[in-house]
């Protein structure tokens, strides 16, 4: 550590290759975070599914629907506690561009399967009571301007002429973890089958139960399945975590595209900050020569090269993670409720940081294990 | 007292015994030093001399620990130096051997201060210690208000005074100097060759130099040169000069 004086000054040798180096090392960082950040924003429904929830949905695929008798028939099988279902509806608000997901639910069982979403009571009392109710989460209702009591019309093409819904907004409803989703609105599962065309009553978009206990899930599922086998709605049940996972796939590959693009980000910053690494030892291969001839042993010099592009690397990558943190939340706003929000948790962060830092340490290594070999006299005659 | 034929006393700082260094070249094996001997007491003020490529900074780069001979032994204030491992000699080197290079070789982004603290930085001296040591090896150069300035601030004569700092801040047992005025004008080099009579003859150190300047090797106790391969004494070099010449 007597040496850190020796490392700062380094540092500040080539002032503008710093900056270059650093700049790099942030665009690099932020871009990492950004990914990591959407990444984890695809796999937000799969993090936080609940373990005693199973979806059903009807095999063909999410777009088909499932008779509403079905409901009955799956709450008798042993080991399901409660039984609710959710109706895809599809509408705009205003304009395509402002989207967020609308389903029309079953308001006498939706709190049961999902209480991790709260309502306060007076308000779901009321959205009980008024078939045009709505209640929407708190972050599409500040995304609007929308309050308790507002009318909100909602324009819908999807089932029968374009028609717009009008709703009254009875309830916000928010969740415990800063991560839960806060973007759905519901409304009445009544409302929507009496406003339907003939073909699309007494349906249901996929079917959402909660289990007396998750062990059950593989047999719960295998008995669902097998009832409604060999019918004209065939079912396919998973658990939440599975149907979240599939959810995420129809956007592509968004995994392995985050990690080709990550792994891209990877090399070319370890090769940018090697190569200034390399250029940086070899500039100073006479004074490493010196420090060695006066007794700085092999292993410190290691560490004085190391300690260098460890701190371009901390450097670099704490100014991207700022630039994440500050630039995230105002990225989240311009996608639209596109995706689930963009949240930049304190994991993201420290991950941010350890990667920042393992890069410099591998960038480092190559010309710190050169500088630490080199012998004395060869370089000394070098200069 | 300075001898080559290899009879000094057990008693000497430097005893050189045999030194062989042989460098391969392609397919061919060069003999830069072939069985050399050398006795230094402590307080000699020696220079090597010698036309390029004698081996002279080969010499010095063994002495000073920074390269191992082909054969031969170097005993220095009885350490064995050419058995150690390569972490043992760079102690070795930390605790004994001050060096003074022709390019000064300062870190150009640490103050004069900072480079002459350098050495230090391998010692458990704590910071006011340190500071203490180097404000009076910066003193006895007389660069003492020069402490603060970068070596860029600085002449060359300056500079090499910062060096000569730098080798014997810590103390060490002997100054190893490869061609210290070789960069420098007549004048700086006057200095500079001052200086390092001042650190042989007030302060007792024991310098050896490699120099191509017979002004400057005059300087020295004694001058040896080095002839294919082994040290011969100015004095013997001249006479077998004069007898060639006569025959």
């Amino acid at each position: 550590m007597k040496f850190w004086r020796l490392i700062v000054a380094n540092l500040f040798r080539k002032k503008i290759r710093l900056i270059l180096t650093i700049g790099s090392f942030a665009i690099a960082l932020l871009l990492f975070t950004f990914l990591a950040v959407v990444q984890s924003a695809f796999n937000r429904g799969i993090d936080i599914a609940g373990a005693d929830r199973l979806v059903i949905v009807n095999r063909i695929g999410l777009i088909q629907t499932m008779p509403i008798s079905y409901a009955d028939k799956i709450r008798a099988i042993p080991g399901v506690k409660f039984v609710t279902q959710n109706h895809w509806f599809g509408g705009v608000y205003q304009d395509e561009k402002n989207f967020f997901p609308q389903f029309a639910i079953d308001v006498e069982n939706h709190r049961q399967v999902y209480p991790e979403f709260k309502v306060p009571d007076d308000q779901w009392k009321t959205f009980v009571q008024d078939r045009q109710g709505a209640i929407v989460g708190a972050r599409t209702a500040k995304r609007f301007g929308w309050k308790v009591g507002d009318r909100i019309p909602i324009k819908n093409t999807l089932y029968g002429p374009t028609k717009t819904w009008e709703f009254n907004l009875d309830g916000i409803y928010s969740t415990d973890k800063a991560s839960g989703d806060e973007s759905q609105f519901w409304f009445q599962w009544k409302l929507f089958d009496e406003n339907v065309p003939a073909y699309a009553k007494s349906t249901a978009g996929w079917y959402i139960l909660k289990l007396d206990s998750p062990d059950d899930a593989v047999r719960v599922a295998k008995v669902i399945d097998t009832e409604f086998a060999n019918s004209s709605y065939e079912t396919k049940t998973e658990t939440e975590s599975a149907f979240a996972a599939g959810f995420a796939k129809q956007f592509g590959n968004i995994q392995f595209l985050i990690v080709s693009i990550g792994s891209v980000v990877f090399f070319t910053l370890l090769l940018v900050t090697g190569n200034t690494m390399a250029i940086s030892v070899r500039e100073r291969t006479s004074e490493l020569a010196v420090l060695k001839a006066i007794g700085v042993t092999d292993r410190s010099v290691l560490f004085l090269v190391l300690g260098e592009a460890m701190m371009i690397a901390l450097f670099g990558g704490l100014l991207g993670l700022l630039l994440a943190w500050l630039a995230i939340p105002g990225l989240s706003v311009a996608l639209n409720g596109l995706l689930p929000p963009l949240l930049l948790s304190k994991t993201m962060l420290s991950l941010g940081l350890v990667f920042a830092v393992f890069v410099g340490m591998v960038s480092g290594l190559i010309p710190g294990v050169g500088a630490m070999r080199m012998r004395v006299v060869n370089a000394l005659r070098r200069v | 007292m300075i001898r080559v034929d290899g009879r000094g006393d057990s008693k000497s700082l430097i005893q050189v015994r045999g030194l062989t260094k042989t460098y391969r070249r392609g397919g061919e094996e060069i003999h830069v030093l072939q069985r050399l001997n050398l006795d230094v007491d402590k307080g000699d003020f020696v220079a090597f001399m010698g036309p390029s490529g004698s081996g002279k900074t080969t010499l010095l780069n063994l002495l000073g620990g920074l390269d191992v001979p082909s054969a031969g032994s170097i005993t220095v204030d009885g350490d064995e130096i050419t058995h150690m491992s390569g972490s043992k000699l760079t102690h070795w080197r930390a605790r004994h051997v001050g060096f003074i290079f022709q390019m000064y070789n300062l870190i150009p982004v640490l103050t004069a201060f900072q480079n002459v603290e350098l050495p230090l930085l391998l010692t458990k001296l704590s910071s006011s210690e340190r500071r203490k040591h180097v404000e009076t090896a910066m003193s006895v150069v007389g660069l003492k208000d020069r402490m603060n300035h970068y070596p860029r601030q600085l002449s060359g004569g300056q500079e090499q005074r910062v060096t000569i700092a730098r080798a014997i801040v810590s103390d060490p047992t002997f100054l190893l100097c490869d061609e210290p005025t070789g960069d420098l004008d007549r004048k700086s080099a006057d200095e500079i060759m001052a200086l390092i009579e001042e650190l042989v003859g007030k302060h007792g150190k024991t310098v050896l130099m490699v120099t191509h300047d017979p002004v400057v090797a005059a300087r020295a106790h004694t001058t040896l040169h080095l002839d294919k391969g082994v040290l011969v004494e100015a004095s013997q070099l001249k006479q077998e000069v004069v007898a060639g010449g006569v025959a």
